[in-house]
């Protein structure tokens, strides 16, 4: 067996050489297929760090010393931002540390016993103490910021299609209700980190609100006659795209964040649902039965054609959600059941990941919030796209059907 | 199989290297561990009351310290905000049947009325579609002529569907089943600044099975006879 190595290059660094987040190393070999020289030769790309579709494979690490919730709450925190628990033989950094006090925390490199990170925490619960680990040894072995300390709002039921807007750590934990409407609120959207938009029937018909968390104050931004639904807040809160029926359709309109300035993006006929927003804020995708069963359509922020998204193999998109990286439209397709399925950005084949519907993108751009279950007694789970992992996250424990997460970017 | 066998091959090949550098750190890896160990970095608290957290960590809510200093979502001092005022009701565009007509803002604060004659009216649709069925027309028919006979009332028609989509695009194909409605009434003369619309998508369905005989019921638009505000309390 010959192996002949033809070029060896080496892009970017490593994790114990900084460089650019993503780094890889190809490796091109010329591979003799058989012994017998002169037979055709075929050239492999082997992608060492990254899967088929461009994510970064898990990083193996072996977790030791923690015990408990600690324990349990590091490694999800970690596989949901792509490091993953191994034995000590398959890792490629050890994570030792203890949680007797106070959480404390220390990556090495498995080989060469570079030190990457040593800290310890104080304050707040072991909780929130292990979370904020966790984003550390995210950033120091991914070079991205951590989402173990980020919020989701959703959804919850509280009966008879009545509901409360709720908001919560991203792992279900620390969740309270923002809403005490007691009737059908909506499609929860993050603008920012301290303002909630949404959908409440309260004043009878459904307007939209903004929501001020921490000083509570909320205004109704939409006053119009029928359907004021599905509120989307673009990436630098200045706008919010929407879903308004009193033209005499549901059609598809953005407004400044406070409501004014609003413009009619789409006309059809037939009904335009769940819009998103790229994260340049310069590309609205949204929904759209024109053409009979529903579709995804991509059109300017600032008005324009809509254009297509083929969803090849997944059939009846809804609720798409744009990734912070650009690269994926997350979105619901219906068959049979609801499945969660991704599809590059442009368009083309889709991939279903998990069954379920209403995916929300993390800001990893790496996990995804959706709801499964029967309708009335959803829960919301965690996805780790590369690996197709699952994980449900803590309930409310006064509503028994929680869905529509948003997890704030 | 042709690419699978040269992987295969290399990823023996990348074992091996694997092992060889695995052998040779081996043996310095007793003694580099107690050393890692030893030449630990000093830790870095942050002072009593404080998480310490990252500099490019993950968005936290307002607070110095992320999760736990969230401030309490006082709701009771939530105000609504109701200083913008509807749209004024442009003039229907006379003729065409088919064209799509604005939505009466002044019909938002009517209320239902004490008798709803139209109960039995409700018409159905079938499954994701929001066009009247031919067999359906007839009932929008006599809710036509039953609301020219109530003066002073207008009509409020109310989208539903079944639990099969997903629950924005069931709110917005409710709406479009409810103007299809409209749209009906419409040609059967009924003046459209007379015609409120509401979806519920699928938070209100009439049948909470999870079968077609129930999916079946939801679907559907409901006839409300609504009037102006105060109407029924000065009966």
């Amino acid at each position: 067996m010959k192996f002949k190595l033809s070029r060896l290059t080496a892009r970017g660094g490593r994790p114990s050489s900084p460089g650019p987040a993503g780094a890889t190393i190809v490796i091109s070999i010329l591979v003799a297929l058989s012994p017998a020289p002169g037979l055709a030769q075929q050239e492999i790309i082997i992608s060492k760090d990254f899967d088929p579709n461009g994510w970064p494979k898990p990083i193996p690490v072996s977790i030791s010393g923690f015990s408990g919730e600690v324990d349990n709450v590091l490694k999800t925190d970690l596989l949901f931002m792509g490091i993953v628990n191994v034995s000590p033989e398959s890792a490629k950094y050890l994570i030792s540390g203890s949680n007797a006090g106070r959480v404390e925390g220390r990556v090495v490199e498995r080989i060469n016993k570079n030190q990457l990170l040593g800290k310890a925490y104080t304050g707040g619960s072991a909780r929130s103490q292990t979370h904020a680990l966790a984003d550390d040894i995210a950033v120091a072995l991914t070079h991205k910021p951590g989402i173990a300390q980020t919020k989701i709002a959703f959804k919850g039921e509280t009966g008879r299609g009545n509901g409360e807007i709720y908001i919560a750590d991203y792992d279900g934990h620390n969740g309270q209700a923002v809403t005490h409407d007691q009737t059908i609120v909506s499609a929860p959207c993050w603008s920012g980190h301290s303002t909630l938009y949404y959908a409440s029937y309260k004043l009878g018909a459904p307007r939209i609100f903004s929501h001020h968390l921490t000083t509570g104050a909320r205004k109704m931004i939409t006053p119009f006659p029928g359907s004021n639904i599905s509120p989307a807040v673009s990436p630098d809160g200045s706008r919010v795209a929407m879903i308004l029926s009193k033209g005499g359709s549901p059609d598809l309109y953005v407004s400044d964040r406070d409501g004014g300035n609003l413009r009619q993006l789409t006309s059809t006929k037939e009904a335009e649902s769940s819009p998103c927003w790229s994260p340049d804020g310069q590309s609205i995708c949204y929904v759209s039965r024109e053409r009979g069963p529903p579709s995804l359509f991509v059109i300017s922020a600032s008005g324009g054609g809509p254009r297509r998204i083929l969803t090849n193999g997944a059939p009846n998109p809804t609720e798409p959600d744009w990734s912070p990286d650009g690269k994926w439209i997350a979105f619901t397709s219906l068959m049979g059941g609801f499945q969660t399925c991704i599809v590059k950005a442009q368009g083309g084949d889709a991939i279903v990941i998990a069954p379920g519907e209403d995916p929300s993108w993390a800001p990893n751009s790496r996990a995804l919030i959706f709801s499964r279950g029967p309708d009335h007694s959803k829960k919301l789970s965690l996805l780790d796209v590369p690996t197709k992992q699952v994980k449900d996250i803590a309930r409310i424990l006064e509503s028994n059907s929680q869905s529509q997460p948003s997890w704030a970017k | 199989m042709n690419r699978l066998s040269p992987n295969t091959k290399i990823m023996k090949f990348k074992t091996f290297i694997k092992l060889s550098a695995l052998a040779v750190v081996l043996c310095s890896s007793i003694v580099g561990c107690r050393k890692g160990l030893e030449r630990t970095t000093p830790l870095q608290g942050r002072g009593v009351g404080a998480v310490s957290t990252p500099d490019i960590g993950g968005p936290i809510l307002p607070g110095k310290t992320g999760d736990d200093t969230i401030k309490p979502v006082n709701n009771d001092t939530a105000k609504v905000d109701e200083t913008v005022k509807p749209t004024p009701f442009p003039t229907p565009p006379a003729g065409d049947p088919n064209k799509v007509v604005p939505l009466n803002g002044a019909l938002s604060t009517w209320g239902a009325a004490a008798d709803q004659p139209f109960k039995s009216d409700t018409v159905y649709f079938d499954y994701d579609k929001a066009t009247l069925k031919q067999g359906e027309v007839s009932k929008v028919e006599r809710v036509a002529g039953g609301i020219k006979g109530l003066a002073g009332k207008a009509l409020r028609i109310e989208g539903h569907c079944d639990e099969r989509g997903t629950e924005e695009y069931n709110r917005s194909l409710g709406e479009r089943r409810a103007m299809a409605v409209r749209e009906s009434l419409m040609r059967a003369g009924v003046d459209p600044s007379l015609i409120d619309t509401i979806s519920y998508g699928e938070d209100r369905p009439a049948d909470p099975g999870h079968n077609e005989a129930a999916w079946s019921k939801n679907r559907r638009g409901e006839f409300i006879v609504i009037e102006p505000p105060g109407a029924s309390t000065s009966k």
